[in-house]
């Protein structure tokens, strides 16, 4: 059989490898794109919908920045609308601590436009009445908003069709292979694909073929909790979620235009990625009937009508792993996005384009060089 | 070692049969009930204080109910008994159910799921509009509240209970539009052999049939569905279809009843992670099973219409066999002859099932010719040309994948009335069979779960 080659082969149909693939086509290079299922079928298909900047670290903030400036335009750029909703954002506490936070949070990010305001109870329920009694404090970010997982990255993948990406899905991949000056990918059904450059966009999957090339990464799976509720009139507006002093407690939740309540937290579960299936703990959806009252007390009155999950990849320091190889020239990696990757995707998209098309990036992403973890190498070897 | 915790989900047939062969091996099985009553929806029974005799109930029926509501009677000091109590979900041994906006895990070491069977439905364009029921829904009505779905009922569809309900609504006083059969009269014919190892079921049959004709309702077979004329403002008001020549009818109505045979509900079976398997001969998926209900997974089992619909009268001997199934499996010495009488009965049932559903076949074909306008999903309002844009348009042959970029299926019924259809149209614009469009995932809750639940703490 003969071999398919191009410029660039990503491993992974995300919405980090859809993104990569559409723009690295805009500049040019030719792209072959292979994911096991379909676009956008795993973290990138069933995450909350977040499209946000506010609680990112700082250091991200310019990548989040970026990657908002394509959502501004997705639907121009990609050709379809993914409902994207740009209603604002809160974050709402319960304690002179969970303000504390928030406001240090507002100062440290103040320079990054997300117009952040800090609003004590009483002006919150003036502004928003359907909120708790018990909340005592919050942030709003005006600009902040969300868009539907389920169509994102399939539209994205739709779009990099169109500019001329070869997209094949359903495609199981064995190894990828360092083969002379290039790469090998081999699938099980026995196609081989080649090219100059590999990157790997593999979520949670992503440190299985980083470790083939010597770079272990400390990332393990997790599933995600998240519920609906019936449709309702559109009511809240912002994305709105609440502070918790244990992470398990927190809970956050989106209204779609059409009515529906989406919502997430109560925790995460171990996800099993060779089995690729991820489930939902009733405990972890009991955990969210409890605590979203809190925040709006007419949830009291919804149903819950769906629940489920997905399988993300988390690191052990939180940040993902993006840029190059630290041992193998043409190689890239941007996966591990640690549930927090549908915002930056089409930016990370745009930011790996230009990392590999020119050799470097005008967006700080050093914090994330897969370097980091040398020593997990050196221990491993 | 502890005595064995055993849950039975439902209270009909099929558990009620299953309690009782548990019991009378000594075991207190559990037995959770999503009715107020039990009697399962084929024996409901009525709200303390309604008066109907049996015989008015449940009609030729009427000694079987008896027997069966007299069992459970006598069951009660013998086992827990959970009633008005949805089994949401199953996660890790356990049992979740909800009671009164409480929620609890019951574990447990096995698990007999005997959670019956609702309407099988075929879409027509109109069907959103009030006053179209599903045939169980039209009987409910009638059973539990003695109210029929209005003055003037069309029954559209096909299966037995199309002309049971119609002969329960005409014996209640209701007015009969007319019976509208999609099957063709010549299938019966050729079902009869298999059908007549039920004799007496057949007769039943036939005589209801009799009856209707007698009672000057119009019965009609080979009939094709084409609309349900109506408006937002006043629902029903009427319905347009071809007659087995091909010409076409209005019939003036204010209700209809539909349903073409029953599905079974299987959404706690999935949640059990329970394999299934695709059935050729009525285009569904249904929980692969072996000898006695036993699923791949151990320690949970099935029976009933649950697990495949056979009808009431296998429902019981299908949990007693369950019954027998998990006491074999806890080491326990069960009767041979019991066990091969009740599995020659089933045998029996079987063959009669096979009958009926050649003698009214689900209509895979009415999914293909859908207009383009009409609502495939009620949930979500989703249309037939809608689901056929994300087919032909995105590529989503595969019938998750629709739902994800559709909707179809991911509202409040989570595709229990919407799958089969859905996915036939799926399988004609892709113009790929059936059983490739795979089977929508089930997730939990298996009904709507009301936010104002909190989790038990003991």
């Amino acid at each position: 059989m003969s071999a398919l080659a191009a410029d660039v082969i990503i491993v992974g149909g995300g919405i980090m490898g859809a993104s990569s693939a559409f723009f690295l086509r805009k500049r040019g290079m030719s792209v072959i794109l292979l994911e096991r299922g379909l676009i956008g079928q795993q973290a990138s298909g069933v995450n909350f919908g977040n499209v946000r900047r506010m609680g990112r670290p700082v250091e991200q903030l310019p990548l989040s920045n970026r990657s908002r400036e394509i959502w501004l335009k997705f639907k121009e750029l990609f050709g379809e609308d993914a409902e994207l909703l740009l209603n604002g954002q809160m974050r709402v506490g319960f304690t002179p601590e969970h303000e504390e936070r928030m406001a240090k949070y507002a100062q440290e990010a103040k320079d990054f436009g997300l117009g952040m305001q800090m609003m004590g109870g009483k002006a919150l329920r003036e502004r928003f009445p359907w909120l708790g009694p018990e909340i005592t404090s919050g942030c709003y970010a005006p600009y902040e908003g969300h868009a539907n997982p389920r169509l994102a990255a399939p539209i994205i993948g739709r779009a990099a069709v169109r500019e001329g990406a070869q997209v094949f899905e359903n495609t199981e991949i064995v190894n990828v292979e360092k083969d002379g000056e290039g790469f090998r990918v081999n699938a099980a059904d026995g196609r081989t694909f080649r090219a100059p450059v590999a990157l790997i966009t593999a979520g949670a999957w992503g440190n299985l073929i980083s470790t083939s090339f010597g770079e272990p990464v400390p990332m393990i799976a997790k599933a995600p909790q998240m519920c609906v509720t019936e449709p309702v009139p559109y009511a809240i507006g912002p994305t709105t979620g609440a502070l918790s002093d244990d992470p398990d407690q927190g809970v956050y939740f989106r209204q779609v235009a059409r009515g529906n309540i989406v919502i997430g937290g109560g925790g995460r579960e171990l996800a099993d990625i060779e089995n690729r299936r991820a489930y939902v703990n009733p405990r972890r959806t009991m955990i969210k009937l409890k605590n979203a009252p809190r925040v709006m007390p007419a949830f009291k009155h919804l149903h819950i009508i769906r629940v489920w999950s997905g399988i993300e990849g988390y690191m052990d320091d939180s940040r993902p792993i993006m840029g190059p190889s630290a041992r193998v020239p043409g190689l890239y990696y941007a996966f591990g996005f640690s549930g927090e990757g549908f915002q930056l995707g089409p930016g990370v998209g745009e930011v790996m384009a230009e990392l590999i098309h020119t050799g470097m990036t005008t967006t700080p992403i050093e914090p994330y060089h897969i370097r980091r973890f040398t020593n997990l190498a050196a221990n491993a070897a | 070692m502890a005595e064995p915790r055993v849950i039975i989900v439902g209270a009909g047939p099929a558990g009620v049969r299953c309690a009782e062969t548990l019991v009378s091996a000594g075991l207190r099985p559990t037995v959770v009930d999503e009715n107020r009553r039990d009697g399962g929806q084929i024996y409901r029974r009525q709200p303390a204080n309604f008066t109907r005799p049996y015989a008015k109930l449940y009609g030729t029926e009427a000694h079987r109910a008896q027997a069966l509501h007299e069992t459970f009677d006598a069951l009660r000091s013998r086992l827990d008994y959970l009633p008005n109590t949805l089994a949401w979900n199953i996660s890790d041994h356990k049992l979740h159910v909800v009671h009164e906006e409480r929620s609890r895990a019951l574990p447990y070491d096995a698990l007999v799921i005997c959670s019956g069977a609702t309407d099988r439905l075929m879409p027509v364009k109109g069907w959103h509009y009030a006053g179209t029921y599903s045939m169980g829904a039209s009987q409910i009505a009638l059973k539990a509240q003695a109210c029929a779905i209005g003055r003037q009922v069309v029954f559209m569809g096909t299966g037995p209970l199309l002309y049971l309900v119609a002969s329960q609504y005409v014996k209640a006083g209701a007015t009969v539009a007319a019976v509208l059969d999609t099957s063709p009269f010549m299938r019966r014919v050729a079902a009869l052999p298999k059908l007549l190892a039920r004799p007496a079921v057949l007769f039943n049959g036939l005589a209801l049939v009799a009856g209707l004709k007698r009672a000057g309702v119009k019965v009609l077979t080979g009939i094709t569905p084409i609309e349900i004329k109506g408006s937002p403002e006043s629902g029903v008001q009427g319905v347009v279809f071809h007659d087995a020549r091909g010409n076409t009818h209005t019939l003036e109505c204010d209700a209809v009843a539909m349903g073409y045979h029953l599905r079974p509900e299987t959404q706690l079976a999935d949640l059990a992670r329970c394999a299934f398997r695709f059935d050729q001969e009525t285009r569904q998926w249904l929980p692969q099973v072996g000898e006695d209900g036993r699923t791949s997974v151990p320690g949970v089992y099935l029976a009933g219409d649950g697990m495949r619909v056979l009808g009431a009268d296998a429902a019981e001997v299908g949990g007693q066999l369950a019954a027998l199934a998990l006491l074999t499996d806890l080491g326990r010495k069960v009767p041979e002859g019991e066990l091969k009488g009740l599995r020659a009965q089933q045998a029996q049932m079987e063959r009669f099932r096979q009958g009926l559903a050649q003698a009214f076949p689900w209509p895979a074909q009415q999914a293909a010719q859908l207009p383009d306008d009409a609502i495939v999903c009620r949930c979500e309002a989703i249309t037939a040309g809608e689901l056929r844009r994300v087919v032909c348009d995105m590529g989503a042959q595969e019938a998750n994948r629709a739902k994800a970029l559709s909707r179809v299926g991911m509202g409040r019924c989570q595709g229990r009335y919407c799958g089969h259809a859905g996915a036939e149209v799926i399988a004609h614009a892709a113009g790929v069979p059936v059983e490739q469009v795979g089977r929508l995932r089930g997730q939990a809750p298996v009904k709507p779960l009301s936010m104002a639940v909190r989790e038990e703490t003991e």
